[in-house]
């Protein structure tokens, strides 16, 4: 009897060990994790984390000095450019590590082996997509250039040295909930973070898209609702701008055979995979202002790039200072120097060029083994890259991907398309080699307008919208990127091409010095909101369908024109601006449109909120969000023939959508297909007006955080529960996507479209004002410093960022000129032992 | 009930000075060898175990938690939101409870075994 109950309670002591020691189901081992002596209660991070500290490292070679004010930002003091790029490493290392191990793996294709089945096909697109395989070439590039491979592999060491410090007690609280731990950090890292930037911002172009919409419908329609450019265009440079380089538009002797394809595309077959696209661009923007227009005299510099919102936040700030440099700005966690900033002499900044950098080939194979493919008239051997994903808890899967001469073939009939004669080569600027780092390198230690333009030059994806301003009183802006010389006559690289035929190829590139740049205009500034960056008078040809935005950019310029005496408040209002330029546009024409007479009394509400709507897009208004519904519904009605799943088609720009309105009184699209009755322009406008309040009735408007406004009076009790703010409810989401690790329910205004271009889920995710008047700096980002939920400093600049208030950056020359920001200093000695 | 309170401070005493160093289950091999060493009847065992662990992670947790202010209790009190409906001190019991299983069990087999050894 003895003997069983020990063997019972022996038994039952070793189970619940390991069933607390394992990870079951989406459940982490929750002695492990629970446990306070190396679980999560270790993450909770109490102020002792923020007492000064001396640390012997190994790899250094002087003594560096980390000083962290305030807001927690780290101002690092090196002696030599190694050891800055060093404690670049570890310190972003020892804040956002995990942030930036998943943001590789993404890249790489291996979130499966962290969580498991359910991320396979996203794994399996990011590598058919060749990111691997671009960032091993650009790895193999920058081995090349040894003061490049010297300072990152720095980086690496110092990321690696924090890496190899941690007890798993010490790993951020993602690794103890997922059950992981983090892995060594290699250049290909940094290039791969690269690479997912790039991704990120190489999405739009629509050639598979364009290609189903005119077999569908045809060239005339398609040349009506998707323009090159629009009629009121407001372009990065100028419109009537000369340009020096003259008629150099090479590729125009192919043009003949390259209608033929057009032909072929408007009979022949729709495809169903496509990489996926934001409804509407989110964007960015860029400006500075020259001396002659700003109250100082001297020039005004602003960027706030949109991405989509995150916690930890896409960016790190940080200030960095070597015997080369004191570059202060938003770095990127995991790859070296900063992205977006200024130092002492210039400040620059950035907005997604947008441009299509991205082409697809309907690849003609000879037989199922897929191993050659018809090249004008010839065989050629095709390469195959096995992709192995060691996904947890199911083993390994393979996923053999077939590469052309254009690149890998994406799409086929084993991923995305159900037919085997169905193969989508993929061409991407990304997959060439480059070196993105020496250009940041050479802007942080940039002296003027010259040193910009040289760094700018050996700069390939993602193409960027590069703003400049400099302490003597330079501004300019130039659009930089690597891009194919396209044939103008036959719109290269608009359509899906035949890869048969050798006609698409991309022969030849852009020179860098004929990209659109521009510097000290006549007008006295310079700006970007990812609009097209040239009229058509630019020699040479790019698609512009559904790439680049309309409004921002003309209430930028518009503002900028008639404002004088400008100074660093008005910039960091502008950054805050609500003036819904498409609804200001859209709202006169649809009420023309609208049929009255059978609206009822909460609708004669509606309709008056709306007609004395100023079309601001502030939190507090209730309008916009009556337009908001109306505009989302009549799209939805109006273009339900692009919504085909198995055919996607791009859906007409906004812009194009209320000319479309304005001007077509009847036409095909107008009909709506669910319905059995035809639909006419009024029909859908009406219709679609009717559907506000029973959207109204059907949202569950969620209680917004604090605080809520711009001034202390307005209070919880006072915001509207059905107001703007509330309505868009603004979430910052973890990368885990845990809503306990998230900011839920950020009350703010604006929308996509309009400056302050926040929407739901995408929003300035850096704002930066840099006034070199006075060398002052203002900075705000929606997250913190910390990547650690259990930090008082994960996710304290939100509320600041959503009010639209900024803080000072502390741009100090000396470490005792932090004063009392300083909250404690951490000091970095050489290994000696 | 003599050797109730050394088994328990025995437990605690032990299992703080080797955790920080060893990995979170060795309470159980440290409650076991306490249980075996210290005879007293099945129950106390199991109760000795289960208090002294309780106690330490339950406090343990609290002292840490106390020094963030509860920021990261209570997030980890939403996520795991089922378990703990939001609230946090369900969160200190849950991670007291967890450990005082595992010590109880443990002492309680380690008394067991002693008992047999006569």
């Amino acid at each position: 009897m003895q003997y069983l109950k020990l063997f019972v309670s022996a038994v039952l002591t070793v189970a619940l060990v390991i069933a607390l020691n394992s990870k079951i189901g989406p459940l982490p081992p929750l002695g492990k994790f629970m446990n306070p002596f190396s679980g999560f209660w270790q993450n909770a991070e109490g102020e002792s984390a923020y007492t000064d500290l001396t640390l012997p490292l190994t790899g250094l070679k002087e003594e560096v000095q980390v000083h962290f004010d305030d807001r927690l930002v780290p101002h690092i003091f090196a002696k030599n450019d190694e050891d800055l790029y060093y404690m670049q490493g570890y310190i972003t290392a020892r804040y956002r590590l995990w942030q930036m191990e998943i943001q590789t793996l993404n890249a790489a294709g291996r979130v499966s082996e962290i969580a498991g089945e359910k991320a396979l096909p996203s794994d399996r697109l990011n590598r058919r997509i060749g990111m691997g395989y671009g960032a091993e070439k650009a790895e193999e590039f920058i081995r090349k250039d040894e003061h490049s491979t010297k300072l990152i592999q720095a980086y690496c060491d110092g990321v690696n040295a924090y890496i190899s410090s941690l007890a798993p007690k010490n790993y951020p609280i993602e690794y103890k909930l997922l059950n992981y731990a983090p892995e060594e950090w290699k250049p290909i890292k940094v290039a791969l973070l690269l690479k997912n930037m790039a991704n990120m911002l190489s999405v739009f172009e629509y050639d598979i898209e364009n290609h189903n919409f005119v077999t569908q419908y045809g060239m005339d329609e398609f040349r009506k609702l998707y323009p090159d450019f629009p009629e009121d265009q407001d372009p990065i440079i100028p419109k009537g701008t000369k340009w020096e380089f003259g008629e150099k538009v090479a590729r125009d002797k192919e043009q003949g055979t390259k209608e033929t394809i057009h032909a072929n595309s408007e009979k022949g077959t729709t495809y169903t995979a496509a990489i996926e696209k934001p409804d509407e661009i989110e964007g960015s923007n860029n400006w500075a202002v020259a001396g002659s227009k700003t109250k100082s005299g001297k020039p005004i510099l602003c960027n706030d790039p949109h991405l989509k919102l995150s916690l930890p936040s896409i960016w790190y700030e940080m200030h960095l200072v070597s015997p080369n440099m004191n570059v202060y700005g938003a770095t990127l966690p995991g790859s070296p120097a900063v992205i977006i900033g200024f130092n002492d002499s210039i400040a620059w900044g950035v907005t997604n060029g947008g441009r299509d950098v991205r082409d697809w080939y309907q690849m003609k194979f000879k037989d199922a083994t897929r191993s050659e493919y018809e090249y004008k008239g010839e065989w050629l051997k095709s390469e195959q890259r096995v992709e192995i994903f060691k996904v947890r808890g199911k083993g390994e899967v393979r996923d053999t991907v077939i590469y052309t001469k254009y690149g890998p073939v994406v799409f086929d009939h084993t991923f995305g398309e159900a037919e085997s004669n169905k193969n989508l080569s993929m061409s991407w600027v990304a997959h060439l080699p480059s070196n993105e780092f020496k250009t940041f390198y050479q802007l942080n230690s940039g002296k003027n307008y010259d040193d910009y333009l040289n760094a700018l030059k050996t700069y390939n994806c993602p193409a960027q919208n590069f703003v400049f301003a400099s302490r003597s009183g330079d501004v300019a802006i130039k659009e930089q990127g690597l891009f194919p010389i396209r044939n103008k006559t036959a719109e290269q690289g608009k359509y899906l091409s035949d890869g048969s035929t050798g006609v698409d190829d991309w022969t030849e590139f852009i020179p860098a010095e004929h990209n659109p740049h521009h510097k000290n205009p006549e007008r006295g500034f310079v700006s970007s909101a990812n609009q097209h960056p040239t009229d058509e008078t630019y020699p040479y040809y790019y698609p512009g369908v559904g790439v680049y935005e309309t409004y921002r950019n003309r209430v930028i310029n518009k503002l900028l024109s008639e404002n004088n005496g400008i100074d660093a408040d008005f910039m960091k209002q502008m950054l805050s601006n609500n003036y819904n330029l498409n609804a200001a546009e859209a709202l006169p024409v649809l009420l023309s449109l609208l049929d009255q007479s059978g609206i009822n009394n909460e609708e004669e509400k509606i309709l008056e909120q709306l007609k004395n709507w100023n079309y601001y897009n502030n939190a507090r208004e209730v309008a916009p969000v009556y337009y908001e519904i109306w505009w989302n519904e009549l799209r939805k009605m109006l273009w339900d023939e692009m919504s085909n799943p198995k055919v996607p088609m791009k859906q007409p720009s906004f812009y194009v959508t209320v000319k479309f309105l304005l001007r077509d009184s009847t036409s095909v699209f107008y009909d709506n297909l669910s319905t059995p009755e035809k639909e006419t322009r009024t029909d859908i406008v009406t219709r679609s007006f009717h559907r506000i309040k029973d959207t109204l009735a059907a949202n569950e408007f969620t209680e917004v955080s604090e605080p809520y406004g711009v001034d202390e009076t307005f209070t919880k009790d006072k915001v509207n529960p059905k107001d703007w703010g509330t309505y868009k409810d603004t979430k910052i989401e973890h990368l885990a996507r845990l809503d306990a690790f998230s900011s839920l329910h950020v009350y703010n205004g604006g929308n996509r479209g309009i400056i302050n271009a926040t929407n739901s889920t995408h929003g300035p995710s850096w704002r930066m004002v840099v006034d070199f008047g006075d060398m002052k700096q203002y900075v705000v980002y929606p997250g913190g410093q910390s990547g650690n939920p259990g930090s008082r400093f994960y996710n304290n600049m939100v509320n600041t960022w959503a009010k639209g208030e900024f803080y000072t950056a502390n741009y100090v020359q000396r470490a005792d000129e932090l004063g009392t920001h300083k909250l404690f200093t951490a000091t970095f000695k050489p290994n000696t032992k | 009930m003599k050797n109730f309170l050394p088994a328990f401070l025995l437990i605690l005493i032990v299992s703080y000075a080797l955790q920080l160093f060893l990995p979170w289950w060795i309470v159980a091999l440290v409650a076991l060898l306490a249980g075996f060493a210290l005879k007293q009847k099945a129950w106390a065992a199991f109760v000795a175990g289960f208090a002294a662990v309780f106690v330490l992670w339950g406090a343990y947790a609290f002292i840490l938690s106390s020094a963030n202010n509860h920021l990261l209790a209570d997030k980890i009190a939403e996520l795991m939101k089922p378990l703990t409906g939001g609230n946090r001190n369900a969160l200190f019991i849950i991670t007291g409870t967890l450990g005082g299983l595992v010590g109880g069990l443990g002492c309680l087999t380690g008394n067991i075994a002693a008992k047999l050894k006569g």
